[in-house]
């Protein structure tokens, strides 16, 4: 294994050359593998590149990954195949400390020995710049996250998201240009990390970072992200911007994984270019975009998100449904019903707050084909 | 309505009613919690406490030659101190000399003057053997006759002794004494013995500290690194030897360090050596059988140091563009150094306290203070000695506990 892995890293090298890399492959995964124990693999095959100045995030249940994948480009892990590049060369024996590239970890890991100050000036100062510099950025830095008075406390005498800002300044201090995070806001609660997710994305667009962000929470991703890489098994399910992945997600993991799906089961009776006709079990037939489905007779299941959904008054949608309102939860802004189609099948369905409905009473529930998409079978 | 009355606000009565019951209860607590203390409380002052403080007041208090000469304690109360003591306070010693030769007390008298006047216990036997022949009439004169007792230093001594309270023993413990004329000075360099065990016992303690940080530091990093099941196998066989007594292994070792034991026979036939080392009855051989024997004491509480810095510490230093060596120094070791401080501490309080494996494996010249105090304690029955020496080694201990204890203790402060 060790003779591929060189010889491999002698290919890309000679097909690379020294030559400058594109701007939009500022890093880049060639074929990269990571196996633990030799048999099985954390990483497969994994491809992928990030542009300059993107927000790159890996998005993905525990185990898929995607902190693997962190960890090779941080440098703490080697491929077992593959190479890694960065601004077009290779990084796959350069240690960590010489990789200039910013971290973010997930508890922080501030020096609990040192005081704010010295934490954030450490980059610089193994660095071997002058006292002053030092200084100078340190001030700087602290301005930018606002705790310029905190420079004398220690980490435990932060709070959670202050600490969150010191591990950020500190990332940031030494002008890397890639940072990476690890889910960096799981520690703290919901308010603080919306507060922080737009924290982060300021500091992204005023300093023109490169940002590759690991998270398993779907919102977060969304939210901050130009692209986001959905992980599953070791690999990338889908890569694409975030309106992309929730419109149009390409495989019945990345569909319930990103955002809410209803899944309804069915058997395909037809297929014609971008439409294709399921009989769903229990009874009833669909109109879906058919995404890599398989031929007629072959079994199938359509995801149709929640506020995809219309009540509709008489039978004017291309898909209709009549179905039995056994659920209704208010949520504030929406109501949400949880409606039984004839066939047997559950429905979530995202009203507006204000529609009218009561405990069993019969409803009409539309879509058009273009908002459900049918996908193969999972086994 | 029923559910209203509960969430008022009580009056004023109530809550101090409320805090009166919440301060009673604590009070039964507190009580329980001592109650549960109590028989081992009394068990440690009965037979741990008082029987220390008891010991240790000997050092301070020897009323041996108060109470074997009564009457020229009185009968000196009007002496001026200088040169020899008037007629009837030589009169007054012949008196109770033959008061302690009838009731028996004269050889403790003697053995007690001795250990403050070396040379004294014959003198004294002597007089006490002239005074008791019959016919004697003129006591002073024959006291005034024996060299002994007109020499100053004498009744300089016995001046001092005249009083229960002493501080002889405890000088005598750094090598110290009273001159004749009263002054504090070094005793002479053939006497002088403690400071030189002292030094060689506080070396000692250092030695094998250092020994067991050098040893003992690699292996905590290493035990806190491997994964889980390898370091508690690890951990098992650091804690081995506990399970068995510091009798039995400083035994093994006097086995072991033979000169024809088993290290030089390994020795021998790695080449290391060509002949037989003196590794039993040597410095060395202490050293190594105390190191070894202290190793666990060091490790474990810089190993449980260790074991709560997280691996992204070191991850975060790299990241960072720490090299290695410089992460270690900066961001690793300044963490690990409160379990460094306290492992060192326990060890080096330890080995001040050494007795069995330098009795068995130390050579003469390799006896540590706790030695000479069982000297004292089992051969000599100079209890007070004994008591003045623990009493010198208590307060080395404590003082250095007190100092590590402060370091240690702000060093906690910083909130981790």
């Amino acid at each position: 294994m060790m003779v591929a892995h060189t010889n491999r890293q002698f290919e890309t090298l000679a097909a690379k050359g020294v030559s400058h890399a594109e701007p939009d492959r500022f890093v880049e995964f060639v074929d990269v593998e990571k196996s633990y124990d030799g048999c099985s693999f954390a990483v497969t095959r994994l491809n992928m590149h990030v542009a300059k100045g993107e927000f790159l995030t890996l998005l993905g249940p525990s185990g898929s990954g995607k902190t693997t994948t962190l960890n090779m480009l941080a440098g703490f892990e080697r491929p077992t195949n593959g190479s890694i590049m960065l601004d077009g060369q290779s990084v796959d024996r350069r240690p960590p400390y010489e990789r200039n590239i910013g971290m973010v970890f997930q508890n922080y890991a501030l020096f609990p020995h040192m005081t704010v100050e010295e934490n954030v000036g450490f980059p610089l100062s193994v660095r071997k710049f002058s006292k002053a510099d030092v200084t100078a950025r340190v001030h700087k830095a602290l301005d930018m996250i606002q705790l310029r008075k905190f420079g004398d406390r220690r980490p435990g005498q932060l709070s959670g998201g202050q600490q969150q800002r010191v591990a950020l300044a500190r990332a940031l201090v030494f002008e890397p240009s890639l940072v990476l995070m690890d889910e960096p806001l799981g520690a703290l609660d919901k308010k603080l990390r919306e507060h922080m997710q737009l924290e982060i994305k300021q500091l992204h667009s005023m300093l023109g970072v490169t940002i590759v962000y690991v998270t398993h929470d779907q919102s977060e991703a969304l939210t901050m992200s130009d692209r986001v890489a959905v992980f599953n098994n070791g690999g990338i399910a889908q890569i694409g911007t975030p309106d992309n992945l929730y419109k149009k997600p390409e495989s019945p993991f990345v569909a319930s994984f990103i955002g809410e799906n209803n899944t309804l089961e069915g058997i395909v009776e037809q297929v014609s270019g971008h439409v294709c006709q399921v009989a769903l079990r229990g009874g009833g037939l669909l109109r879906a975009t058919p995404i890599d489905i398989g031929t007629q007779g072959t079994s199938c299941q359509v995801a149709i998100r929640p506020e995809c959904i219309r009540i509709a008054a008489a039978a004017d949608e291309e898909n209709d449904f009549e179905a039995t309102v056994e659920g209704r939860i208010y949520l504030g802004d929406h109501l949400r019903l949880l409606a039984r189609l004839d066939n047997g099948q559950l429905l979530s369905v995202k009203v507006g707050p204000e529609t009218i409905t009561t405990e069993a009473q019969r409803i009409r529930l539309g879509w058009s084909h273009t908002e459900c998409r049918a996908f193969p079978a999972q086994q | 309505m029923d559910q209203g009355q509960f969430i008022t606000a009580p009056n004023a009565a109530d809550t101090r009613s409320v805090a009166a019951a919440i301060r009673r209860s604590q009070a039964r607590e507190r009580l329980r919690s001592f109650a549960l203390a109590m028989p081992l409380l009394t068990l440690l002052l009965l037979s741990f406490g008082i029987p220390i403080a008891i010991l240790l007041s000997r050092a301070v208090y020897d009323p041996t030659i108060a109470n074997a000469l009564p009457l020229t304690g009185a009968a000196m109360q009007s002496w001026s101190g200088n040169g020899i003591p008037e007629d009837k306070t030589l009169e007054a010693l012949a008196a109770d000399l033959k008061a302690s030769q009838q009731n028996g007390n004269l050889s403790e008298f003697a053995k007690g003057l001795n250990a403050r006047l070396p040379g004294a216990r014959s003198h004294i036997l002597k007089t006490a053997r002239a005074l008791d022949k019959e016919g004697v009439a003129d006591t002073v004169s024959v006291i005034k006759s024996m060299p002994f007792w007109t020499s100053p230093g004498t009744w300089a001594t016995i001046v001092r002794g005249r009083h229960a309270l002493t501080s002889f023993y405890l000088l005598s413990a750094v090598d110290l004494r009273w001159n004749a004329d009263g002054s504090i000075e070094r005793v002479p360099p053939e006497q002088a013995i403690f400071l030189r065990v002292f030094a060689r016992t506080f070396l000692m303690a250092a030695t094998v500290t250092l020994a067991t940080l050098v040893l003992g530091f690699p292996l905590a990093y290493l035990i806190s690194s491997v994964p889980k099941t390898l370091g508690a196998i690890l951990i098992v066989a650091v804690l081995l030897p506990f399970w068995t007594s510091i009798l039995v292994r400083t035994a093994a070792w006097t086995v072991l360090l033979q000169k024809f034991g088993l290290v030089n026979d390994v020795l021998l036939w790695l080449g290391v050596t060509g002949t037989r080392l003196d590794l039993m009855y040597s410095r060395l051989g202490l050293v190594i059988a105390m190191t070894h024997i202290q190793l666990p004491f060091t490790l474990l509480p810089i190993y449980s140091v260790m074991r709560t810095i997280q691996p992204s510490q070191m991850r975060a230093a790299y990241s960072l563009g720490g090299r290695p060596l410089t992460s270690f120094l900066r961001v690793y070791l300044p963490q690990v150094v409160p379990g460094i401080m306290a492992g060192c501490l326990l060890t080096f309080i330890l080995c001040l306290g050494y007795y069995i494996t330098p009795a068995l494996i130390g050579g003469a010249g390799d006896q540590l203070i706790s030695n000479f105090i069982a000297n004292y304690v089992n051969v000599e029955l100079n209890w007070e000695m004994a008591a003045a020496l623990s009493f010198i080694l208590l307060v080395f201990t404590m003082g250095l506990y007190a100092v590590f204890a402060r370091m240690l203790g702000l060093d906690r402060l910083k909130p981790v």
